[in-house]
């Protein structure tokens, strides 16, 4: 077994509960102590029944088996309390501070990792690691024990009968351990086959339309069946591995118990042993069988652990990227926002080029432009949403990177493009970004976003649960909800990045002239493919393949005939087809 | 009160019902069923054999001095172990591989019926659920055969074993002893409910811990954004403290549960000294009955013990199957027609007559679903057209304006509610739907790949030899980029073929068209825009395939409107105008804004970015 290079992480954490642990194992100790203590009252009044005794004796002995076993009973309740409890409580700790360092990672980081992933490391890994931490700990303690405090007394019985029944019991870990590693990877592999099947299916399911346009469906039967021919393959694999395991383990702790009855048998006969000693050996010896089993399972527990610890290690080990280090004192932002000579690359895919925009505080620029050609991307740097070079994004004539974070996103109102609420209520959505849910202050907001009239008739009005638990809402009721969210915080900044895609031409003027007294005192950022929602702009910018191409007011690049004027004729041709009914 | 009996009577009549349905799996594997249950009897057998044979030791030889007697009985123990590892060896492996067999067969039967649901039926569930009871559902029912219903004889017999070899060695002994049993009957039920309910707990705690993580892992900017850091950690402490919480009360049921086991097993060995001990100083008993006697008495709690977990897991399982019959009770809403007529030689006359379609209201002639009551929202309204033999037609229209739905009805995808849909003259619900599906040809604009190889892709299940294939991939020019892949046709495609480009992908699709020849052809074409070589690949590749085929074309290149018979141009569900290319400019209606927005960019030559902006695709 390789040595435990990442549980060794865990130190700090077991540190903070030393005296409980310790305490823990002492509980461990003295449940040992007494409950090796039984099979020896069992043997002397079983020399004692040999010998002819008083009923009065023999009360006494069962009277002192129930107490002793009471008092066993008492520590075991005490161990178990306090060692998982413990476990339960690093449990919590980690977990803790594993979302902590989640809420501190990157929008970068999340780009690279699948969701799943970081899922499964936050919740089967976390639980391996629980593992080792709880059962891991307390049945390698209580198993060493165990086998020191029979070993003692079975000495004091017969060295020898020790030697030979305790041999086979040997092979019992040796057996857990192989069959158990051997288990586990038949076991992934029968896994993998699985989620192959659930491939296969997954990806009928969502073809359906081909499958019956071409009447595949016998063929995918087919396949189908191939699939699970060698699932069931790989899982007689892994029965037959388990279906000798346990038989296994019996067969040998059978056979330690056969040489006791035949060599012991002949130690009585010889006068070397009592029977009463007899009897109690072989209760010792099935005092045994637990820790046996226990110890082959404890060493795969501590190497699954290992290895688990190791991937919740690559979460916790990765630095956040965007440093926050800049002094707390700053004033808060006041919306004056400058890109100098920006370029920015994802990894090694350029997306910005030379950008440089000066938006004064108070001032609205639109962006329009392709897909992909940047426009994202540019506002997101006004938040610190990724790091762009030094020197190339100020706000207030400050680079972000000095000012602090949250002072800087105290001061932008985002508005995303995914929208993205939490299954709260609408109150709770909206006023995700105050300290407290501010009544007045959302549904001043709900009434800028054009939500005020829809919450009306929803059920329990802001307090109506959105998302699985609650009402789904309609693409544009989720975006205006997005929308106050972002009002309700008084940003100096207002960023909409193509914010009201899904709210009707009708609903997203009366959106816009209800943010027109809102934009006034802001600088507000307008990513967005209607003309209706940009016309109006202090200044509108054209990007393409992450450059600048067209820049200037409304009338001035309608007339100039570029790629604005294109879209401009469109939306008039379209507008012209919608009213044809 | 009353009304919750009710209820729970009726739960418990249905759970029956399920059961026996459940049980119909087992017919098939009868005889290992009945093999697994005799060699469950035989090891219940075995297991008694230890202390009966621990107690003829100490009787019979030890006590007598008789060193060969004892030989000769720890031999039969070492007999009687290795014909109880082959007992259970056999009906471990026989009973797992059956479970497996079974739930194999189940899946099967899911699975089939999966691919007879109408393609409606994949609109409202999600993939994901569906998936679901192909897999974690199955599985569940799976622990049932495994360790659940056959195993509880087990340990039932091993019990009942118990109790006869104590009952024949002294009854009076074996009823003292007997008076701690429904002691552990009680002991095990309190702490089957209290852990089933904390484990509930628990559940619900995890649950919603990992909701939690979802939401912000998948949120994470916005928590950013807002500056939620802090009070999310503080919300997230809150869930996972009461994790903990729940975790401590579960902890407490086990922590007394073994304690309570061992501290009864320590009064069941006591009253047997107490009572066998003066029973030995009289001579009533043996001092080798005595220790038989301790040694059964600690195996009773086991069988007792897992007796009440069986209980949970038939729950489960129940909860498993009865979703899984759910869907299997699903109707197959597209019905195959009881005697279908079915066409000598298809020609390709396609006729649509006075067609009126909602997706949200029940089929023409079909039953009334649940959402019945619902006003229908028509898609398409009278529509009326014909498609000769060999001919094209071109559907144009903006988004919604129902120009999938259309493609969709023809290949039976959906019925319609009012019209009918014809494919030579012959109501397309009268016709045998292989029949009907294996004269057409789907080429839908996102093109679906499985894994396999390219190969594979394009013959699909057919028997299409790889002359054709090759042929098919040579006539739409897919050939080139083909051969240049590493393994050529034999390459595997990979992740649904994200390495392909959207083009080549384009191209497969048409050769998988080609190469099954269909009389007709419907084509979503792609909007995505593609390099101009491709493109012009593509546009060659399009003539060879429309050539001689009836075909129906969602057309979104200005070259394919260009060259189709005629166009139909759809608004809001209806035809608004049809005719040729020219015709329907010189009308200066709909269609000429349509070409001004969708097609104009392509005749000049310029490539609209991207295809993005604007244009209502």
């Amino acid at each position: 077994m390789k040595p435990p290079r990442h549980l060794r992480r865990l130190v700090p954490y077991l540190k903070r509960h030393q005296r409980t642990l310790l305490i823990g194992l002492a509980c461990l100790l003295l449940r040992t102590l007494f409950s090796v203590a039984s099979p020896w009252v069992l043997r002397h009044a079983i020399d004692d029944l040999a010998l002819g005794l008083t009923r009065e004796k023999l009360l006494a002995y069962a009277g002192i088996i129930v107490g002793v076993v009471t008092v066993e009973g008492f520590f075991l309740y005490q161990m178990r309390m306090i060692l998982i409890g413990v476990s339960r409580g690093i449990e919590y700790e980690l977990r803790g501070d594993l979302f902590g360092h989640l809420t501190r990672l990157p929008a970068r980081y999340y780009h690279s990792m699948r969701t799943g992933d970081l899922m499964s490391r936050a919740t089967s890994d976390l639980s391996a690691v629980r593992m080792v931490l709880g059962p891991g700990i307390m049945y390698t303690a209580s198993t060493l024990a165990t086998f020191l405090g029979t070993i003692a007394v079975m000495v004091t019985i017969s060295p020898w009968l020790l030697l030979f029944s305790l041999a086979p019991l040997l092979f019992v870990t040796v057996l857990v351990r192989y069959f158990g590693r051997r288990i586990h990877e038949r076991f992934e592999a029968v896994q993998a086959q699985l989620s192959n099947i659930s491939a296969l299916v997954q990806e009928n399911l969502s073809g359906a339309r081909v499958v019956r346009a071409y009447v595949q469906e016998d063929h995918e039967m087919a396949r189908f069946e191939t699939a699970n021919a060698e699932y069931l393959k790989r899982n007689r694999a892994l029965i037959r591995m388990f279906g000798s395991l346990y038989p296994g383990i019996q067969l040998l702790m059978g056979m330690s118990a056969a040489f006791v009855l035949w060599l012991g048998g002949r130690m009585v006969i010889d006068g070397t042993i009592t029977l009463g000693q007899f009897v109690a050996f072989g209760a010792y010896l099935a005092m045994l069988h637990w820790p046996m089993i226990a110890l082959g399972w404890v060493v795969n527990l501590f190497e699954r652990g290992d290895a688990s610890m190791g991937r919740l290690l690559e979460i916790m080990d990765t630095p956040p990227a965007i440093s926050d280090d800049a002094s707390a004192d700053s004033p808060p932002v006041r919306g004056h926002v400058r890109f100098q000579k920006l370029t920015f690359a994802y990894e090694d895919r350029p997306v910005l080029h030379d950008i440089d925009l000066d938006v004064p505080a108070g001032s609205t620029v639109a962006i329009v432009g392709p897909t992909g050609s940047g426009k994202s991307t540019l506002v997101s740097l006004v938040a610190r949403m990724f790091e762009a070079p030094p020197g190339t994004v100020m706000v207030d004539g400050r680079d972000v990177r000095s000012l602090p974070l949250a002072v800087l996103r105290k001061g932008v109102g985002y508005v995303p493009q995914e929208t993205f609420l939490f299954s709260a209520t609408l109150r709770e959505n909206i006023a995700f970004g105050l300290l407290s849910p501010d009544s007045e202050r959302v549904e001043w907001a709900a009434g800028i976003a054009q939500l005020a009239r829809d919450v009306a008739d929803f059920p329990q009005g802001y307090d109506t649960f959105v998302g699985e638990r609650g009402i789904t809402l309609s693409g544009g009721q989720k975006q205006r909800t997005a929308l106050a969210r972002a009002l309700a915080v008084d940003p100096a900044i207002l960023v909409l990045d193509d914010a009201l895609s899904a709210v009707d031409t009708h609903t997203e003027e009366e959106i816009l002239r209800g943010l027109r007294g809102v934009m006034e005192t802001r600088t507000t950022f307008l990513v967005s493919h209607r003309i209706s929602t940009v016309k109006g702009a202090d200044l509108i910018v054209v990007l393409k393949e992450g450059r600048i191409v067209e820049r200037g007011t409304h009338a001035v690049l309608v007339g100039r005939g570029g790629f604005y004027a294109d879209l401009h004729r469109r939306q008039l041709l379209e507008e012209e087809m919608e009213r044809t009914a | 009160m009353s009304g919750f009996h009710e209820e729970d009577a009726l739960a418990k009549q249905y759970d029956r019902k399920l059961l026996v349905r459940l049980l119909r799996y087992l017919r098939p594997y009868k005889l290992a069923v009945a093999a697994s249950f005799v060699l469950i009897v035989i090891m219940a057998g075995l297991d008694l054999v230890g202390p009966w044979l621990t107690k003829e030791a100490i009787d019979k030889h030890i006590s007598r001095g008789d060193t060969r007697g004892l030989g000769a009985i720890a031999a039969l123990y070492m007999a009687v172990l290795v014909a109880a590892f082959a007992v259970r060896f056999g009906q471990v492996w026989i009973l797992q591989v059956t479970g497996q067999k079974v739930m194999v067969d189940m899946r099967r039967a899911i699975y089939a019926h999966l691919q007879r649901l109408p393609v409606a039926y994949f609109d409202r569930n999600p993939v994901g659920r569906l998936m679901t009871r192909v897999t974690t559902d199955v599985d569940a029912v799976n622990e049932l055969f495994t360790s659940g219903v056959v195993t509880v004889f087990g340990d039932l017999f091993t019990l009942f074993g118990i109790m006869g070899v104590m009952v024949w060695m002294n009854w009076r002994l074996a009823l003292v002893t007997f008076a701690v049993i429904p002691l552990f009957f009680v002991v095990t039920n309190w702490f089957r409910r209290g852990s089933r309910r904390s484990f509930r707990e628990v559940r619900k705690w995890i649950a919603r811990i990992n909701a939690f993580l979802q939401e912000n892992i998948t949120g994470m900017s916005v928590v950013q954004l807002f500056r939620r850091e802090e009070r999310n950690v503080a919300a997230f402490a809150e869930i996972n403290r009461k994790h903990a919480d729940a975790n401590m009360d579960q902890i407490f049921y086990y922590a007394v549960f073994y304690p309570a086991i061992e501290l009864l097993a320590a009064v069941a060995t006591a009253l047997i000294l107490l009572y066998g001990g003066a029973g030995v100083l009289t001579g009533a008993l043996t001092l080798g009955a005595l220790v038989a006697f301790v040694q059964y008495s600690e195996r009773f709690w086991r069988p007792i013990a897992d007796l009440s977990e069986k209980f949970n897991i038939l729950q489960q399982a129940m909860a498993s199957s009865e979703r899984i019959f759910a869907l299997l009770d699903t109707p197959l809403e597209v019905q195959a027609p009881p005697s279908p007529v079915r066409l000598g030689e298809v020609q390709g006359r396609i006729g649509f007559e006075n067609v009126s379609f909602a997706y949200n209201a029940p089929a023409d002639g079909a039953p009334a679903g649940g959402d019945a009551k619902a006003e229908p929202q028509w898609v398409l309204q009278d529509i009326d057209f014909v498609v000769p033999p060999g001919r094209s037609v071109a559907l144009v229209g903006a988004t919604g304006a129902g120009k999938t739905s259309i493609i969709s009805l023809l290949a039976r995808l959906y019925d319609v509610q009012r019209g009918r849909v014809t494919l030579d003259g012959v109501d397309v619900r009268d016709l045998d739907p292989a029949q009907l599906r294996s004269s057409l040809a789907l080429v839908l604009q996102d093109v679906h790949l499985f894994s396999g190889t390219i190969a594979s892709n394009i013959r699909l299940g057919s028997a299409i030899p790889d002359e054709r294939v090759r042929e098919a991939a040579r006539a739409v020019h897919a050939h080139r980029f083909i051969e240049a892949l590493p393994q050529g046709y034999e390459t595997e495609v990979k992740e649904r073929g994200a390495t392909l480009s959207v083009g080549q992908k384009q191209l497969l699709s048409f050769a998988r068209a080609l190469a099954h020849d269909p009389r007709v052809l419907i084509l979503d074409e792609a909007t995505s825009s593609i390099d101009t070589e491709t493109e012009a690949l593509i546009q060659t590749a399009l003539k060879v395939l429309l050539k001689g085929r009836t075909a129906i074309v969602i057309a979104h290149r200005l070259s394919t409107i260009q060259n189709v018979d005629e166009i139909l141009v759809l608004h809001k569900g209806r035809i608004r105008e049809r005719g040729t290319h020219q015709a329907l400019l010189a009308e200066r209606g709909l269609y000429w804004r349509l070409y001004q927005l969708q097609y104009k960019d392509q005749e000049s030559g310029v490539a609209v970015g991207g295809g993005e902006p604007a244009v209502a695709t």
